[in-house]
């Protein structure tokens, strides 16, 4: 008779060495003003907060308050500059962001580890991830700037004025990069506000425009918290507004410029269902899985935070999950083997924490591998929920964590009837070894994206945007040049 | 039993290369590296198989694998020392007193191409020549002609055949094609009575490689998962650098950990592996490079 293993047979025995990245070749200013015109300067009333590292509590620099005055002061930089950037010959606007494009790449290394220190992500992702796809944005879209009557065949394109860019937290330099990049390609001025908790890196991008000798007042970035976004949106003289962030202050924008003859995209809030059929490629799947809600900490808008599985595999699929994220390394972002890094902010902390504690006490049956989390800074470690249906608040809420919530279907129409029963619409997962079946869900999941056999993958040339309350437009390849033009 | 087939979970190619590369990023320095370059280097089956071997050849590699470097302390000697077995009693004699086997390959190796009955009588020359470890390779023609039962019987009699002698099954994963055939050959061997499992002869491109090594260990862990039996893998053919035998161990640990971490359970086929290895060793000792001279070549 065969002995039964005990459970935890697997676990590894050779540690690695901490490796982390060096800090010694990065340069972090004591104190940033907003770029406007081209230029550092003081914001008008004089305020500015603090940007912390996440994972260890350290300070990292102080970072100006944007008032309305120092949005009016960008806004009307951007406007002067509109006019001679929008009657730029395409490929000239073309040469600026091809430049801009280089040095993101020549000071890849840089950026990634400030990503890093500012963010809480792990050195690998905004290594291998964030910078090179911030770099192909800029390329790509530098690559449009001239061939826009190609993209818009019969039309005459124009530009349409200052766009004001309010981008999140969780990618700083991507979500910069997808805002900033089709809009100066198009001809756009540009006022951009990055997130009060990752800062550094945008401010960084200021120095990389100011290198690349861009026209003083193309691009104007103006930190702040809500407040600055909130003056931004309600700027009379912003004609586009392009947001990334939560459903709650996506609505808020809606209303604000509702009756204004202000343009609007919205890429919102989301809660992905990543679906595993039992004739998938099961260890290639709980890969999937992993990378899915994982990912940044799942602090991702397309995480597929929701995982259905078949009944006919869903044992041998936690099993193996359970398995597999006990060997996940949560720890210093900076470190080059750490797979989970730290929570951006103690708010976003005690959000993921007040879901846990709604998950258990909803009856949800939990699961955390005993990895061993720092002291200081903002830790959570992989977390996995069983026996949870549609009516559990975390399955209906988005958390922005590593938090999963685990369901079981038995046939295709139940699954695709609770994946698409959300108001969200961002992303979706199927993982099936069979062509057809895969054709046949991308046409009934209401998801902006849909993976197959793979999750989180991105590519300046694919376009990304939400049905529902996920948002509206679309970024990336040639639908993302679409809400920047006007066409007659 | 001969084991189902038909229930296999599928491999997805890109999937497992991705996971691969995950392996492959990981950072692994100082003490860590040590650490793995000496494990990894007592799992080595120091190889000769060529058809110019001679007994002065076969000497001169159990002399190496006795004597790694003699001006390093601390240091493992290598698992096995792995020949054809004419020179099965030679090695055996040339190592004898030391902890390292003899394994030689048997069944009508690299091809597998001649009768069970050959084959048999291969395995037991080698057997009573004196080898520990028997490796042998499956009919790669039989198995792609889907006749899995006969694989199945012909691995089964190869075991019975090696007595008390391990049985390495070689499924020669470069003529394979899909990783899911890996699968299925992984499978068959297991059941059949295979000690470990091995990817390739060396003889045919490619050998080793990390995906088709992923796979065999997935194999291994769901089969120790049903069955409870521990079964070895063994990687042959085109490791030849520290870095890559690391990649390897890497894998191997995070995928099946703790109780695999041995030369009980894990083998590299190579022969300039432990040069390379060794010329690590002595720069994370000394702090520099050495030339490739300093190293003996047998």
């Amino acid at each position: 008779m065969a002995k039964t293993p005990a459970k935890k047979t697997f676990h590894a025995s050779w540690t690695y060495e901490a490796a982390p990245e060096s800090t010694d070749h990065i340069k972090i200013k004591e104190q940033y003003g907003h770029f406007i015109e081209g230029k550092f300067v003081t914001p008008e009333e004089g305020k500015y907060f603090e940007t912390h590292n996440p994972a260890t509590d350290d300070f990292l620099a102080r970072v100006a308050e944007g008032s309305a005055a120092d949005v009016d002061k960008a806004v009307a930089a951007a406007r002067k500059a509109f006019k001679s950037w929008s009657r730029l010959h395409g490929s000239d606007r073309g040469k600026y962001i091809f430049r801009i494009a280089r040095l993101i790449q020549e000071k890849a290394r840089e950026f990634a580890v400030i990503e890093s220190l500012d963010g809480g992500k792990p050195i690998r992702e905004s290594r291998d991830i964030d910078i090179p796809l911030a770099a192909n944005h800029f390329f790509y879209y530098a690559g449009w700037a001239d061939k826009l009557a190609y993209a818009f065949p019969n039309r005459k394109v124009m530009p349409i004025g200052v766009a004001g860019q309010i981008i999140p937290w969780n990618f700083p330099l991507l979500m910069a990069a997808w805002k900033l990049a089709p809009a100066l390609a198009t001809g756009n001025t540009v006022v951009l506000k990055p997130a009060e908790t990752t800062p550094l890196t945008a401010l960084k991008l200021a120095e990389v425009i100011q290198e690349s000798g861009l026209p003083a007042g193309v691009v104007n970035i103006v930190t702040g918290a809500g407040e600055t976004g909130a003056a931004l949106v309600n700027h009379p003289g912003v004609d586009k507004i392009a947001f990334t962030g939560s459903t709650r202050v996506g609505k808020y924008i809606q209303k604000a410029i509702a009756g204004t003859s202000k343009r609007l995209t919205l890429e919102l809030g989301g809660k992905g269902a990543n679906i595993i059929f039992e004739d998938a490629a099961i260890d290639q799947a709980v890969e999937g899985i992993v990378n899915a809600i994982f990912f940044n900490q799942g602090h991702v808008c397309c995480a597929g935070s929701r995982l259905f599985v078949q009944e006919s595999v869903a044992e041998t699929v936690i099993d193996k999950l359970k398995d597999r994220i006990d060997t996940l390394i949560v720890g210093d972002p900076l470190d080059k083997n750490t797979d989970i890094g730290a929570i951006n902010s103690r708010r976003q902390l005690e959000t993921i924490e007040g879901y846990i504690a709604i998950g258990k006490k909803e009856g949800g049956e939990i699961y955390q591998p005993g990895c061993k989390l720092p002291e200081r800074g903002n830790w959570c470690p992989p977390t996995l929920f069983m026996n949870v249906s549609q009516s559990h608040r975390i399955v209906q809420e988005e958390i922005f964590g590593p938090v999963l919530a685990i369901q079981t279907f038995r046939t295709i129409d139940e699954v695709v009837e609770k994946a698409n029963n959300t108001p969200y619409g961002l992303s979706a997962g199927v993982w099936t070894d069979k062509g057809s079946k895969i054709f046949h869900l991308t046409q009934k999941l209401q998801a902006g994206v849909v993976w197959a056999n793979t999750y989180n993958k991105f590519d300046a040339t694919s376009p990304f945007g939400g049905y529902k309350e996920s948002g509206f437009g679309r970024e990336g390849g040639l639908h993302g040049l679409k809400p920047y033009v006007k066409l007659d | 039993m001969i084991p189902n087939l038909n229930h296999l979970t599928p491999y997805d190619k890109v999937g497992v290369q991705e996971r691969v590369n995950r392996f492959c990023t990981r950072s692994i320095k100082k003490s860590s590296k040590t650490d793995g370059l000496k494990l990894a280097l007592s799992m080595i089956d120091l190889t000769t198989l060529e058809g110019k071997d001679t007994p002065g050849k076969v000497k001169q590699l159990c002399y190496k694998a006795l004597h790694l470097h003699d001006s390093m302390r601390d240091l493992p000697t290598v698992a096995a020392v792995c020949v054809y077995p004419t020179y099965v009693a030679l090695a055996k004699k040339e190592l004898e007193g030391s902890e390292i086997q003899v394994a030689s390959v048997a069944t009508a190796f690299p091809s597998g191409q001649s009768s069970l009955e050959t084959k048999l009588l291969d395995t037991r020359f080698a057997v009573d020549q004196g080898a520990d470890e028997i490796d042998m390779v499956i009919s790669r023609g039989e198995f792609l002609s889907g006749h899995y039962a006969y694989v199945f019987d012909e691995i089964a009699a190869v075991k019975e055949a090696c007595g008390n002698a391990h049985l390495k099954v070689i499924l020669e994963t470069g003529e394979l094609d899909t990783l899911d055939n890996v699968r299925k050959a992984s499978e068959l061997a297991m059941h059949a009575g295979a000690d470990f499992i091995k990817t390739s002869t060396g003889k045919i491109q490619p050998a080793a490689t990390l995906p088709v090594t992923y796979v065999m260990l997935d194999a291994i862990k769901d089969y120790y998962l049903k069955t409870g039996k521990q079964i070895g893998m063994k990687p042959a053919g085109g490791i030849s650098t520290s870095k890559l035998a690391l990649q390897y161990l890497v894998m191997l640990n995070e995928m099946l950990g703790e109780q695999w971490m041995n030369k009980e359970y894990f083998r590299f086929g190579a022969s300039s592996l432990a040069n390379d290895i060794l010329m690590q060793l002595a720069k994370a000792e000394t702090g520099f490079y050495q030339s490739a001279n300093y190293f003996s070549k047998d």
